[in-house]
């Protein structure tokens, strides 16, 4: 049965890979790379990583894919242009796919495992039935690897202000309430009292 | 059915993260779709450590995905926002336009 399970992700995954870099149109290429992270989070599932598998579903298909779609959405470009040279690339890209893919895969093959790789666990992972995967992922990062956590939200904050500094643009000619001038506005600036003659009008 | 062991997964990590090498080659004028494709070498990066993970019960692998996922994440924000500013002052998206810095 996870064999099964495992046969059709990896399939579905290699296929919307597949699909993502072959795709006519952009937009149906971000959609087959949310299916790609939803196959691969399925693998996620099967490998016993519960929470890495929430997460590429609620991070990679809620937000990274959606800024995509987004992007690809906004910018009015002729996507159709941008593909000439694809029939020119295929046979150089497939030449380098295919050396790089099967040195990848025999690296793999020849190579064997240390057989005292369990004892040199940094931190063996807890049975499922005892501990759940989450908050066995939880003991580590509050703890061991807390400072590593800690910058990982920096860098994050850092992509946000970056992000935001580079797409904001003060736009001129809008009207706009701003409290500070407001506030600082005196009674001088605004009234003026004027004494007027009686029956002569200004 | 065989049973499903390390080597499974890392064949299949290794499939997807060339694929994702073949992206860039072939959209070689799409900013957007080499976005992708590193979006993609990085998901197969982490299916590795999570298998590896998994089958050598380390807990430390599926830490050390967390921060790749972060990783990625910021990088696909940042990157998305240049090619916003990169479209909005040269109105193309082009690879082989972006050289205003060739000296």
């Amino acid at each position: 049965m996870i064999a099964l399970a495992f046969w059709l992700f990896a399939t579905l995954t290699v296929a919307s890979a597949v699909m993502v870099i072959s795709a006519r149109n952009t937009v149906h290429s971000v959609l087959f790379l949310i299916f790609c992270f939803f196959n691969a989070a399925g693998l996620f599932v099967l490998l016993g990583a519960e929470f890495l598998a929430m997460i590429l579903v609620v991070v990679y298909v809620g937000a990274v894919a959606v800024l995509f779609l987004f992007v690809v959405m906004m910018l009015d470009i002729d996507f159709t242009e941008l593909r000439q040279g694809f029939l020119r690339y295929l046979p150089v890209g497939i030449v380098v796919g295919v050396v790089l893919c099967v040195e990848i895969v025999f690296v793999f093959k020849t190579w064997i495992l240390n057989p005292d790789m369990a004892t040199v666990a940094a931190a063996v992972t807890p049975p499922l039935d005892q501990i759940s995967n989450t908050q066995a992922l939880g003991s580590l990062i509050y703890t061991h690897y807390v400072y590593a956590f800690q910058a990982s939200g920096l860098i994050l904050l850092v992509a946000m202000i970056g992000a935001i500094m580079l797409t904001h643009r003060a736009r001129v000619g809008v009207r706009k309430q701003t409290i500070s001038t407001q506030v600082a506005r005196k009674r001088e600036d605004a009234v003026t009292v004027v004494k007027v003659p009686t029956g002569e009008g200004i | 059915m065989a049973e499903i062991g390390l080597n499974h997964y890392l064949v299949l990590a290794a499939i997807v993260f060339t694929l994702g090498i073949c992206g860039i080659f072939l959209n070689r004028k799409n900013v957007i779709v080499i976005l992708m494709s590193v979006e993609l070498m990085l998901l197969a990066v982490n299916i590795n450590f999570v298998a590896f993970s998994s089958f050598l019960h380390d807990m430390v692998g599926q830490v050390f995905t967390m921060f790749v996922l972060t990783v990625a994440a910021a990088e696909a924000a940042i990157g998305l926002a240049i090619l916003m500013v990169y479209f909005r002052n040269r109105g193309t998206i082009a690879v082989e336009d972006i050289n205003m810095m060739k000296g």
